[in-house]
């Protein structure tokens, strides 16, 4: 791994795709995390792929009319429907190829979404469209904010950080509910393949993307996505944030496939301090030593949780033997 | 040639969506629209129809869906009624903003507040604005000849826009009625393959729902609006078609014993035939009487009504809505405004009438018929009036 890293630039182009599908112009910030990961993701699901997209950052940055940054076929209906607006991609390209109206090749419906478009909003589209198992990847690039209207908290916002809804006070700390674990709520959908990504580690994100896309029927990829802006970090901090929130188990690398759970990307044999990763972002500014005490036991029972999982679970082919 | 049969008219509805070869459905049942979501799906688990049937988990997703599928070109139905409709409202404005011909079959219904399953006309009336194409159907037959009209309407490329199909529920939906079922071969003649304009499909890249600016957002509602106006002249030519072939004619407002008439009543759904039957009774009474039945509700027929009107005395407008705290019921609202620079109007006489199912006779109609003829000599002191409604 070491190897290959420092020799990327001789790699790369054999591992990624050169094809800009998500072109450069667009009008995200500085450092975004998102618009990366959604580049990343790109690269790997390749020219046959029809994105419906959620109401959010990525759909406002990219799509001005009339200039578009999207060089793969994309739809954006609303902010609460990009799942049930990719089941009918899915049910349209599936009767449109069958009746011999569009060309007889395969082609990959991707739904993406922000956080709140996932998991608060467009929860109940995304659990409907999961169940009743479409060929689709969903993919959440969670930037843990309603972003797009001015980092407002969604419930994938961790505790303790300050929103502009559940703000830092003299009565408050910021937001007092923990992260909810969407994965595993896809998870329970019963999904062949469900798994969390961050842009930070991009050749571990494409190479799940790759893997979902090969997949027929449902799969989620949850991507952790630094916002600068909204995390009231340096922008030029984006894919260290990523890393810090991987190496000190805020956000660990896992991928669940046929129900057995599996660590990706092998964090520090012992976890760093989460104030490491707390420190640099203002969002987490106000917070007591007692507070990022609490936070940081939270993380190592999650994360020991996590383990305990990896440790049990069984594939599904090897239940059924 | 199309065989004669009894059917129950939801039923109706569907079969008539199948011989448009829908090549994907997304419905979620509600009363009373229940029966066309299941016999849809009933055609396609049958393999009647080559076709996909999305079991959504929503009215909102069931039109979102319905969406996506026809961005990849695909031809779409859907179908709800009420609450469900309300429920899908955020997602229609963008549908026929997107130029996408979906079909959609509505049993209308009264909305909640308090919860009522019968028939009126609220849920359509909010909807109204959205940029959808309405077409009211009076009974079994219309339901069916109008579902087939819907894509061929939609879909045309002056148009481009999604059509909503009006049935009253259970008034409609659950009467079995004889119906004209036209032939597979009728239909496919009548109506050809649907040509999308543009696909979202990697051999044709488009990015489809884009955000607009101020200075794009308003040409892209004036664009709606040139395309609802054009549809007024290919409703006109398929209805043409329709009679050419079919030998049923259709107009966005029939006039029933019209031409003499010095009281004109003007009616939508199925109410209209029993207040056909109220205008022969009175006729026979000597009674100048006469009926209009719209059909057509966006685009609003403002010429056609003019021409029909000139004559009469007193137009007694029903309507099976509210407009809360407003100019009377919003097909009244719609009439005074076709009529205001008329130089010679009649008198508007406005009752709400039939509200969450509330039954209607033939001696409601003559009743407020008779009624109104005295506005001639004094108009009521109330804009509207709830007929039969107790305090
Ligand atoms: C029905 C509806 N409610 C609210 C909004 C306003 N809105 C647009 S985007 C957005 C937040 C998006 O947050 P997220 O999904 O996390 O994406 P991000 O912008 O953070 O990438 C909100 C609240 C909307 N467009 N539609
Ligand atoms: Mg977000």
């Amino acid at each position: 791994m070491k190897a290959l890293v420092e020799n990327f630039d001789i790699f790369a182009p054999r591992l990624v795709d050169k094809e800009e599908y998500f072109c450069a112009g667009h009008r995200a910030c500085q450092g975004c995390g998102e618009a990366l990961a959604i580049r990343q993701m790109c690269k790997a699901l390749g020219k046959d792929t029809v994105i419906a997209n959620a109401t959010g950052c990525m759909e406002v940055i990219s799509t001005l009319y009339p200039t578009t940054a999207w060089k793969l076929p994309w739809i954006h209906v609303a902010f609460p429907n990009a799942a049930a607006v990719g089941s009918g991609v899915e049910a349209g390209l599936t009767a449109l190829r069958r009746k011999g109206k569009i060309a007889d090749r395969y082609v990959k419906t991707v739904a993406i979404g922000g956080d709140g478009g996932t998991a608060d909003i467009g929860l109940q589209a995304l659990s409907g469209a999961m169940e009743r198992g479409h060929d689709m990847l969903y993919v959440c690039f969670d930037n843990e904010a309603y972003m797009n209207t001015g980092i407002q908290r969604s419930s994938a916002t961790p505790f303790g950080a300050s929103t502009t809804t559940a703000p830092a006070g003299k009565a408050s700390f910021g937001n007092k509910t923990w992260k909810k674990n969407l994965p595993e709520i896809m998870v329970g959908h019963n999904l062949a393949y469900v798994a969390t990504a961050c842009h930070s580690y991009p050749l571990d994100f494409i190479e799940k993307v790759k893997k979902a896309r090969k997949i027929k029927g449902p799969t989620y990829i949850h991507c952790f996505s630094v916002c600068p802006t909204g995390w009231r970090a340096k922008s030029e901090e984006c894919i260290k944030l990523g890393r810090l929130a991987v190496e000190t188990g805020v956000f660990p690398l896992y991928e669940v496939e046929k129900g057995k759970y599996r660590m990706t990307i092998d964090p520090p044999e012992k976890l760093r301090p989460v104030e490491d990763y707390l420190k640099p972002q203002g969002r987490f500014r106000h917070l007591t030593p007692d507070q990022i005490k609490i936070i940081q036991d939270r993380v190592i029972l999650e994360y020991k949780k996590l383990q305990n999982k990896i440790k049990c679970s069984k594939s599904w082919d090897e239940l059924a033997k | 040639m199309s065989k004669r049969i009894g059917m129950e008219v939801a039923i109706a509805a569907a079969e008539a969506a199948a011989l448009c070869r829908f090549d994907v459905a997304a419905v979620y049942p509600i009363t009373p629209q229940s029966h066309v979501a299941e016999h849809l799906s009933d055609i396609v688990a049958d393999g009647r129809i080559d076709a996909e049937f999305i079991t959504v988990e929503s009215e909102h997703s069931a039109l979102s869906s319905a969406i996506g599928a026809a961005g990849t070109g695909a031809r779409v139905v859907t179908a709800t009624s009420s609450q469900g409709l309300m429920y899908m409202h955020e997602v229609l404005p963008i549908a026929s903003a997107m130029r996408l011909p979906i079909v959609m079959i509505i049993a209308n219904r009264a909305v909640s507040g308090p919860l009522n399953i019968w028939n009126d006309h609220t849920d359509i009336m909010h909807e109204r604005d959205t940029g959808w194409i309405s077409l009211f159907a009076q009974n079994g037959q219309e339901v069916v000849d109008m579902t087939i009209q819907a894509f061929k309407i939609g879909e045309h490329r002056d148009v481009m826009l999604p059509v909503n199909v009006n049935m009253d529920g259970f008034q409609l939906t659950h009467m079995v009625e004889p119906i004209l079922m036209p032939e597979q071969e009728e239909v496919d003649k009548f109506l050809p393959a649907y040509k999308p304009y543009a696909m979202v499909h990697p051999d044709t890249p488009v990015s489809m729902g884009t955000l607009a600016m101020p200075e794009f957002y308003a040409e892209a509602l004036k664009a709606k609006d040139m395309a609802m106006a054009a549809s007024r002249k290919i409703i006109a030519q398929v209805w043409k078609d329709w009679e050419k072939q079919f030998g049923r004619k259709y107009e966005p407002i029939e006039a029933h014993r019209a031409e003499d008439a010095e009281v004109l009543m003007l009616t939508m759904g199925s109410m209209g035939e029993t207040a056909e039957i109220a205008i022969n009774e009175l006729r026979k009474h000597g009674v100048k009487a006469g009926l209009l039945k719209l059909k057509l509700w966006r685009p609003f027929p403002f010429e056609e009504l003019k021409k029909l009107t000139k004559n009469a005395k007193v137009l007694v407008v029903t309507d099976r809505a509210v407009s809360f705290g407003g100019p009377g019921g919003p097909v009244c609202g719609e009439v005074k405004a076709a009529l205001y620079d008329e130089p010679n109007r009649p008198k508007i006489v406005n009752y709400l009438i039939g509200l969450g199912g509330r039954d209607l006779t033939i001696s409601d109609f003559v009743d407020m018929m008779k009624r109104a003829a005295e506005a001639t000599k004094k108009m009521p002191a109330e804009a509207y009036e709830y007929y039969g409604v107790r305090e």
